[in-house]
């Protein structure tokens, strides 16, 4: 953390995007994080990627639940709707968010611990319902907030701090969501902005749940010799499987990969997400071949990232719960309370 | 890309641009630390040890300063710097015991030194403590040379002027005033070890076009006017006046004019002002006093009647502008505007009718002196020119770090050694951290605009002479405006071999100054910038190669707020705010003696 304020200064050459703003008017409060976390990192690359697809911040509703993680919505976008909930519970929160606003993009912001400890439930139904949110889990593989315990998502055999094995088996988020009938597998690291900002984007384009699990160290509890989730384990054992791009509806595809190697995913808005291959083994378009291969790789001790499985036919959400198109908040008080009347006649109907 | 070499001095000076563009390179950034301290001797002294005249120059320097300020790049306008320099010489204490002792014992040399304007006086100073004896031969009364001849009072009051001359004059100079030197060849027969000509560019321009000899009892020359009106011998004009030029003379000229009972007062101007030469601020202060510039008049002739002048006729002129240059000139018509009094304040030239041309002193096609741009020496070994002598009209600031030079390459030359053996910058880094989130200096960013000047009422200030305009800044503008300073000499210094690539600095730069790449060529670098490079004059910070993934760092300097948030967001104080101190050398600090020492022991 810091104690002076970012400053705000405008200069010339400064860029500005189609709506005419500039990175910095999607930051949000200054970061009380520890120097150097990758969280900061993510929050940057989400600041880049709303950026960059010039989406109004009034647009957009930031959820989480509690932790290192789930402060971090605090940082960007400040003039975004926000909901920070109880620990674990950000899904319920984003379905009660989106049946009432599907109109917004919601993206929720959860970690190792809200998600796959406490909120390992909640996380389950978020992506067998396909519920229509970029679900962000920043792993750093510990409970930084209370001090650097192992979490769900240590790696076995990986040491602490204070040099203790962990000896309990780690749950991957991304082999859970595709197994769960996740229509959006991804995985990233927090130190390569280059491959995150586009799954970013893509993900918050995506008709449906989109999961990017992003390896995320913590400086302060698990970037040390023995970790397997600090910035030079990571470095060193990155795979990447993909590239993925996000183009925008009514933009030329420009085609510079052979055929073979790259795959074009039609979004309902008519963007594209073009995913290159850079991996000949992979195979983003079967749930059975990329849990294969992700098996494959993790027995080699290698971190595969990229846009692992995509499916943006999946019916989402609020294609399987019929919500209503028109956010609640536009209804008038008549249409939205019919009076005890229409109640009568609804419970009527149902005897 | 190869890594930049931050142990040459020039690197981390030319980040401070105030500094990199003052010509004497006086420390910006320190002094108005400790103006905002309240440290206003010490802030007086860091001044005075590179452009000597404090009290001075932050009323009527050029400012090259502030143009550079990256202030400007960031905010409409640039830190203040001269007005807070006139605040540390306007409220220091008595500064007598700070000055550097006279030596009793001299060391035998003799300078003689022509004009005592500001280039002479600087070299006095320089070597006067080194055991030297200087002696100056002024033509006028005073001392000062333009600064007091061609400065009106009311922008430079005369107590300002004698207090910081006095400072050097009292360290023993041996002065001699209304001894004008008509004849180099004699001086150079008095034995002197050198001659320093700081006699300034005298001569002003004139304009031939007829009447000029008619009406000359109206007609003035500019720069001589203005001596007179300071020296007394001239204490009114006519009621309509036309200042011809419209450079910063001009701008002295017609307000000099108001104060001497005109009435009606226009600048002529042949161009459109973007092409002025006045500084903005000189022609603001005028038009806040009512003068007339008038554009794209050329004057054609003078018009007398009766033998007395009753005004001038002037051209009409339109001109074809393309990117700021004038492609094409036409003369539409011609018009007659009435006048008094005309002054002409087209430019000044230096002059040297008393300096024999066969004394082995080369001047060249334009008739000026041959000498060297780095150590001042003329083609006459024992013979130095500095100030506006030398290169013709500049400013103060030039005029006193060409003093500085002359006086190294005297102290040499007087000793024997080469005068091109002179000692390099140097510059030192100390860490300005004092725990976590904590930096010796205010690093938080100053919203605040410019704070603006204050001005004697219009009324008040024509009712004398030397009633001084400016009003200096008060407390709470002081406060204000030294917290706009940026402390660009409070440096974002860079350790490789710590980073561990996280971004952390990147994420948190205010302005985009910081990519981590992939090492290249610097061009294909240079595509791959999280902002474009828009001032290409700054070169770019390139580290070495990273340890972790073997990328490396590129630092833009150009909009770098030197707010410190990289070094306080990284985890292993791979980047260090850290005080960049340029040693500059002066005459002192050349041992001249070392020749001599090594042969005695």
């Amino acid at each position: 953390m810091s104690f002076i304020t970012k400053p705000k200064v405008s200069w010339s050459g400064q860029k500005k995007n189609a709506l005419g703003m500039t990175l910095n008017d999607y930051e949000g409060g200054l970061s009380t994080l520890c120097a150097g976390c990758g969280h900061d990192s993510i929050t940057a690359a989400l600041v880049q990627a709303f950026w960059e697809l010039a989406l109004k911040p009034e647009q957009v509703i930031k959820l989480s639940g509690i932790g290192c993680s789930s402060k971090t919505p605090a940082y960007f976008l400040s003039g975004a709707h926000g909901f920070n909930s109880v620990h674990g519970r950000m899904p319920s929160v984003a379905t009660g968010a989106q049946a009432a606003r599907r109109d917004l993009i919601a993206v929720g912001i959860s970690g190792d611990g809200d998600s796959l400890s406490i909120g390992f439930g909640q996380f389950a139904h978020a992506i067998r319902r396909n519920l229509n949110v970029l679900y962000i889990i920043e792993n750093n593989g510990v409970y930084g907030l209370t001090k650097g315990q192992f979490s769900a998502s240590a790696d076995p055999g990986s040491s602490n701090k204070k040099g203790a094995k962990n000896l309990n088996q780690a749950i991957n988020p991304v082999a859970i969501a595709i197994t769960l009938g996740g229509s959006f597998a991804a995985r990233s690291f927090s130190g390569d902005k280059q491959q995150l900002v586009p799954l970013l984007k893509a993900g918050l384009m995506h008709p449906g749940c989109a999961v990017i699990d992003v390896i995320s160290p913590c400086v302060t509890f698990n970037d040390h010799v023995g970790s397997t989730k600090s910035y030079a384990w990571t470095r060193d054992h990155l795979h990447a499987s993909s590239a993925a791009d996000f183009v925008p509806p009514a933009t030329e595809i420009i085609v510079d990969y052979a055929a073979g190697e790259t795959t074009n995913v039609e979004l309902h808005d008519g963007s594209t997400i073009r995913l290159k291959k850079l991996d000949p083994e992979f195979d983003p378009s079967s749930r059975s071949r990329t849990l294969e291969y992700l098996e494959a790789r993790r027995a080699d001790n290698e971190i595969v990232t990229g846009l692992l499985y995509i499916d943006a036919e999946m019916p989402s959400f609020h294609d399987i719960a019929g919500t209503a198109q028109q956010p609640l908040t536009t209804f008038d008080f008549d249409q939205l309370n019919p009076g005890a009347e229409a109640l009568q006649q609804l419970q009527k109907n149902m005897r | 890309m190869k890594p930049t070499d931050t142990s040459n001095p020039d690197h981390f000076h030319q980040v401070v641009d105030c500094q990199w563009g003052c010509p004497a390179h006086t420390d910006v950034p320190e002094y108005i630390r400790l103006i905002a301290q309240g440290r206003f001797t010490d802030a007086y002294m860091v001044n005075r040890e590179s452009n000597v005249f404090p009290g001075i120059l932050g009323r009527v320097c050029d400012r090259p300063c502030e143009p550079a300020c990256r202030r400007g790049r960031v905010d409409d306008k640039p830190v203040a710097i001269c007005r807070l320099k006139r605040v540390a010489a306007d409220h220091k204490d008595d500064i007598s015991g700070l000055l550097p002792t006279i030596p009793k014992h001299k060391n035998g040399k003799r300078i003689a030194l022509i004009g005592a304007g500001c280039a002479s006086l600087t070299v006095c100073n320089d070597l006067l403590p080194l055991g030297y004896t200087c002696t100056i031969f002024e033509a006028l009364n005073k001392p000062g040379g333009l600064m007091r001849s061609n400065i009106p009072s009311f922008r430079l009051p005369a107590q300002v002027l004698d207090e910081e001359i006095n400072h050097i004059v009292d360290m023993g100079v041996d002065l001699r005033l209304q001894t004008a030197v008509k004849s180099m060849r004699a001086l150079l027969e008095e034995g002197y070890d050198a001659v320093f000509v700081g006699s300034g560019a005298p001569k002003g321009k004139e304009l031939a076009i007829p009447g000029r000899q008619e009406g000359d009892a109206n007609i003035h020359i500019g720069i001589d006017w203005l001596e007179s009106v300071a020296f007394k011998h001239v204490e009114k004009i006519g009621q309509r006046v036309l200042i011809i030029g419209v450079g910063n003379t001009a701008m002295d000229c017609c307000r000099t004019s108001l104060r001497l009972g005109a009435e009606n007062v226009k600048v002529m101007a042949r161009k459109p002002r973007e092409f002025f030469k006045a500084s903005d601020w000189e022609l603001e202060d005028a038009e806040e006093e009512q003068v007339e510039i008038v554009i794209n008049h050329a004057p054609k002739a003078f018009v007398i009647a009766n033998g007395k002048l009753t005004g001038m006729i002037f051209e009409l002129m339109e001109y074809d502008i393309d990117q700021g240059r004038i492609t094409a000139t036409r003369v539409t018509g011609e018009t007659f505007i009435a006048a008094d009094d005309v002054i002409l304040a087209i430019g000044q030239e230096t002059a040297f009718p008393w300096i024999e041309r066969d004394l082995g002193i080369e001047f060249n096609q334009w008739d000026e002196p041959v000498c060297a741009a780095d150590t001042y020496q003329s083609t006459h070994a024992g013979v130095f020119f500095g100030g506006d002598a030398a290169f013709g009209p500049k400013n103060i600031i030039w005029a006193v770090e060409h003093g500085h030079q002359a006086a190294i390459s005297i102290h040499n030359y007087v000793h024997g050694l080469s005068v091109t053996d002179r000692l390099p910058p140097t510059m030192n880094l100390s860490s300005r951290k004092m725990g976590i989130h904590e930096w010796s200096y205010s690093n938080d960013f100053e919203p605040a605009a410019r704070r603006k000047m204050e001005h004697v009422s219009l009324v008040e200030r024509f009712r004398k002479l030397d009633t001084e305009v400016e009003l200096g800044f008060n407390a709470e503008q002081t406060a204000c405006e030294v917290e706009r300073c940026l402390n660009c000499d409070i440096q974002t210094v860079f350790t490789d071999q710590l980073c561990i690539e996280c971004d952390a600095c990147i994420d948190i730069c205010p302005t985009q100054c910081l990519t981590i790449t992939e090492d290249g060529d610097a061009v294909d670098v240079t595509t791959r910038l999280t902002a474009t490079v828009e001032n290409p004059d700054q070169p770019l910070f390139a580290s070495g190669q990273l340890t972790q993934t073997g990328r490396i760092m590129i630092k833009d300097e150009n909009v770098c707020l030197h707010c410190g948030l990289c070094a306080e967001r990284c985890p292993t104080a791979a980047w260090d705010m850290q005080k960049s101190t340029l040693g500059i050398a002066y005459a002192g600090d050349h041992d001249v003696l070392r020749g001599m020492r090594k042969c005695g022991s």
